[in-house]
């Protein structure tokens, strides 16, 4: 099949970037999205122009590598689908399709589709963990969690980082992302001690990232690969307002942020 | 010329961990923060490890090729991870784990690292369960088990079909946790170019920003390479885009042994290859064996759709060729299987490349839901890459590059025979011999990082002896120099093709000569053809771009170059060993049934090859692997 691809070319942070069009006909249907590109790309260093920068690793759904704008979606338009899974099955002969990088501010562009999405790391380091060190732990039997518990955490816990919610959000908030962290480790009695701490230290660095607030869209939860819910935001705002209580005396809880 | 002494303590076998232990020296609690570590790589070995020294109280300098260190390889595992808790009372012990992943390995590794494994194994789901990995849990709270391929008992913990995802997120929250305490620095996007040695010991590595292009040196008193596998040599592996050997293989032109690269694991259950632009392949887990028989039609060209063959006619060779462990047999045995069936012109799909897997006697029995529920993950997956619903037809499968059981060669305290130099994970080559078990990855790279090397590197850094160096040293100025020579010359030459190109070629002279089965003959032939390809990679490959930038083709042709030289150390590695073990299937030593043969008298030890300068032969160092307290065997599934 044949499509045409407008995709943003920006050479790094400073430049100010555009869209430049691609008549791309050499499409298979049983392809890759990231396969098509592939086959683009190799093509432009061949004819010695500058191919696309995109990240990727797994090719396979699960490190959250991968990522960009297809037609306004992030991941593209199939529910519950990383862009390296996405297949050009689901598109058709003389489609146009435009890509672009996840744009939010707390996300700088690196170089046309790649971007810099540390601020997530930083989000986690503020205490996205059970502060527990090698070695200590007790026979993993001794601690009971009933499997609808178990099977909840994990449905949070399985986040892979990607960005699509900040990309798909008005805001530009990572309540989804956090919320899941925050979910995961507090759905558990392993991570129940520190709870509260953690939901306020968080989200407070989720602001400060420069992350904007949520305000309950939903977009989020659309847009993410592995089907986060918005509950795990709701779970934030509680621990979070628990822990403004138990922590904070005389703070106003400022919701998810 | 270097020794090869393995160090393996003196005594039984059980206690051999224990006393090397209390023989170690320790390091003074208050010294740790004067001592430097990098750690190379963030996967489970490496986040492991860098957020255990962090914990102890070292400096960590920790680098990755990724833009978090979330992304290492690890996270794709889908299976599980062993442990010998027996929790399901079904026999299992330290001993059977030990035993089982001996075996499993064709007797070609350590017995004393294998029981050390199958012993620290138990504290890792501990450790992992208190950091809040939400493994599968029974209606009564307790953690679940699955069966994994050669084993009898069901010793294998998951968390959905995302095992490595979770075992990785949470050693990387630890990781995370260390970074903010300041005890570890984080370098994502950053990968490791050289290693430098300065008197005989490793003191440190060059690095290039992948954002920047800025090629810098760091400098430490012990450098742990936790860099993974290589399967990529092949091109079209399991693995992701960016593994690779680079880190690994600079290292060895630095002198360190590189140790049984020849053992190339090969999966049995793979998405098969839909085309010429296939960018890699797609595993499709093992645990899929616990409920999923395999088979073939009984006539060769059988067109009809699986569903309109009735069972009379068809061909469920493992259970019929291995009726004990059926379609649980180890991977080298049902890909090789596998590979007879298609040659045999019985395979299916597209090119008759592929065998299917079907799950409809399961779903008759459990109903599809309960198998959605063990592994529905896996199944969506099959139908957004294959278009097809595994729930109504059978996956088809067929084998693929794997996993490397071979790597940078360790003593029994992981250090190469460079003192200084610490090498973990799927890059080492100790304990999985001439195959690795399923399941067994993941245990190894967590013991090897959360409860063996914290140890280890204590003794030697306690030791001393580590000179006053800085990073003004001339070993670092003649690294950099050499990086940066070698990124002007890629992007120089200015050829006719990618670098893909010459990757893609290299792959197929590797999987056609030195794959699934070998011969001198396919071996000698692959041992012209790499060279040759080699030249000509050097001499008309295309790279765009300038230095000083985010240039994803010039990281690309650096791994490639070094696939171009590991690719020929592999076939001979492949053509000394007259054997067939485990990965290793040459087609001159197999049974009557064709089974592999090995030759114990001659071959049992681990191959550790010296490097002696570009285009010249290596040189092969033998450690002879002593076996006291198992008696050697034929290995057998029947
Ligand atoms: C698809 C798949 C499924 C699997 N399933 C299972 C399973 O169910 N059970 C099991 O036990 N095993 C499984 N395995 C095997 C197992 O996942 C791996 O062997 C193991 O995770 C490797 O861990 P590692 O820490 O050694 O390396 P990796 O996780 O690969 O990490 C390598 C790290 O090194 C870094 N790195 C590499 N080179 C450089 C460089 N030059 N400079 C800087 N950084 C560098 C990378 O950025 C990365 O952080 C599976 C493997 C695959 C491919
Ligand atoms: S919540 Fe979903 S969209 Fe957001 S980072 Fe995680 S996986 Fe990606
Ligand atoms: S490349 Fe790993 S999720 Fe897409």
């Amino acid at each position: 099949m044949r499509l045409t691809l407008e995709i943003w070319r920006q050479k790094g942070a400073d430049d100010a970037g555009r869209f430049v069009r691609y008549e791309h006909d050499e499409v298979s249907e049983h392809m890759s999205f990231l396969e098509m590109l592939d086959v683009l790309n190799q093509k432009l260093i061949e004819k010695g122009e500058e191919p696309v920068s995109f990240d990727s690793d797994c090719r396979e759904g699960i490190c959250g590598m991968c990522g960009f704008v297809v037609n306004g979606y992030p991941h593209g338009p199939q529910p519950l689908t990383t862009v390296c899974q996405l297949h050009m099955r689901f598109f058709h002969d003389g489609d146009v399709l435009r890509l672009e990088p996840f744009r939010a501010k707390a996300f700088p562009i690196i170089r046309d589709l790649a971007i810099d999405r540390s601020a997530l790391d930083r989000i986690i380091m503020a205490g996205g963990y059970n502060s527990i060190n090698a070695g200590g732990p007790r026979d993993a039997n001794s601690i009971l969690v009933g499997k609808k518990e178990a099977d909840l955490s994990m449905d949070a816990a399985a986040c892979i980082g990607c960005g699509a919610c900040v990309a798909a959000c008005p805001n530009a908030s990572a309540s989804l992302f956090t919320g899941g962290k925050i979910s995961h480790l507090g759905l558990l009695p392993q991570g129940e001690p520190e709870r509260k701490t953690r939901a306020l230290s968080m989200v407070e660095r989720h602001n400060t990232e420069g992350f904007g607030g949520c305000t309950v869209i939903g977009a989020c939860a659309e847009a993410c690969p592995k089907g986060l819910k918005l509950d795990f935001i709701a779970r934030m705002n509680k621990d979070y307002l628990a822990g403004t209580v138990t922590y904070r005396e005389g703070a106003a809880g400022g919701g998810s942020g | 010329m270097p020794t090869l002494d393995s160090r393996i303590p003196a005594g039984p076998l059980a206690e051999k961990w224990t006393k090397r232990k209390a023989d170690m020296k320790l390091v003074n609690p208050a010294n740790k923060r004067k001592y430097t570590i990098i750690v190379v790589g963030t996967g489970l070995a490496g986040a492991s490890a860098a957020s255990s020294f962090g914990e102890l109280g070292y400096n960590v300098l920790n680098f990755c090729f990724q833009d978090t260190p979330r992304r290492a390889h690890s996270i794709a595992a889908q299976g599980g991870i062993n442990a010998a808790k027996s929790y399901q009372n079904d026999g299992d012990s330290v001993w059977r784990l030990f035993y089982d992943t001996i075996k499993g390995g064709d007797f070609r590794a350590r017995e004393a690292n294998v029981y050390r494994l199958a012993e620290v194994s138990n504290n890792i789901i501990d450790q992992a369960t208190a950091q809040g990995v939400p493994f599968a849990r029974e209606y009564g709270g307790t953690l679940a088990n699955r069966s994994f391929g050669g084993a009898l008992v069901s010793r294998t913990f998951y968390a959905r079909g995302q095992t490595g995802q979770q075992l990785l997120i949470g050693a990387y929250q630890s990781l995370m946790r260390q970074v903010e305490l300041g005890k570890v620095k984080m370098f994502p996007r950053t990968e490791m170019l050289d290693l430098v040695v300065i008197d005989g010991r490793a003191r440190g590595i060059v690095t290039r920003d992948l954002v920047t292009g800025k090629v810098e040196s760091f400098l430490g008193d012990a450098v742990v390479l936790a860099t993974g596998g290589y399967g990529n040599l092949y091109y079209l592996s399991t693995n992701a885009k960016g593994s690779n050997v680079t880190a690994s293989w600079r290292a060895h032109r630095k002198g360190a042994f590189f140790a049984n690269p020849c053992y190339t694991q090969i999966h049995p259950t793979c998405i098969p290859r839909a085309g010429e632009y296939q960018s890699k392949l797609t595993l499709m887990s093992e645990s899929l064996r616990n409920d999923g028989r395999i088979w073939v039609p009984k006539k060769a060209g059988d067109g009809r759709a699986p569903d309109q063959i009735p069972e009379g006619e068809r061909d469920y060779y493992l259970e019929r060729k291995y009726p004990t462990y059926g379609n649980l047999a180890p991977r080298d045995i049902s890909s090789r299987a596998a590979k007879q069936a298609c040659d045999a012109g019985l395979g299916v799909g597209p090119g008759g490349l592929g065998v299917y897997l079907d799950f409809s006697d399961s779903i008759k029995r459990l109903g599809a839901s309960a198998i959605g529920e063990r592994y529905g993950n896996l199944f969506d997956m099959y139908q957004r890459i294959t278009g097809e619903n595994p729930y109504q037809v059978p996956m088809r499968i067929y084998p693929a590059v794997h996993y490397t059981m071979g790597g940078l060669w360790v003593d029994y305290d992981l250090m190469s025979n460079l003192p200084g130099l610490f090498v973990l994970g799927e890059a080492n080559f100790s304990d999985h011999g001439a195959n690795r078990l399923g399941a067994s990855a993941l245990m190894q790279g967590l013991a090897d990082g959360y409860f063996v090397i914290p140890y280890t590197i204590g003794d030697y850094l306690a030791r001393g002896g580590i000179a006053k160096v800085g990073t003004d040293h001339t070993e670092f100025k003649a690294a950099e120099a050499q990086v940066n020579a070698q990124e002007k010359k890629f992007l120089s030459i200015q050829g006719k093709h990618t670098v893909d190109y010459f990757h893609k070629k290299l792959g197929n002279i590797m999987w056609e000569n030195v794959g699934m089965a070998r011969t001198q003959e396919s071996l000698e032939k692959a041992l012209r053809e790499i060279p040759a390809l080699r030249d000509e990679f050097w001499q008309d490959v295309k790279v765009p771009g300038i230095e000083g930038e985010f240039n994803q083709e010039l990281e690309k042709a650096g791994r490639v170059a070094d696939f171009l030289e590991l690719g020929e150390l592999l076939a001979t590695d492949a053509l000394q060993r007259n054997e067939s073990c485990g990965g290793h299937f040459r087609s001159e030593f197999q049974t009557e049934d064709g089974e592999a043969l090995r030759n114990d008298a001659d071959y049992a030890y681990a191959a550790a090859w010296e490097w002696n300068g570009a285009s010249k032969p290596w040189t092969l160092n033998k450690e002879p692997l002593v076996f006291e307290n198992i008696h050697l065997q034929t290995r057998s599934y029947k």
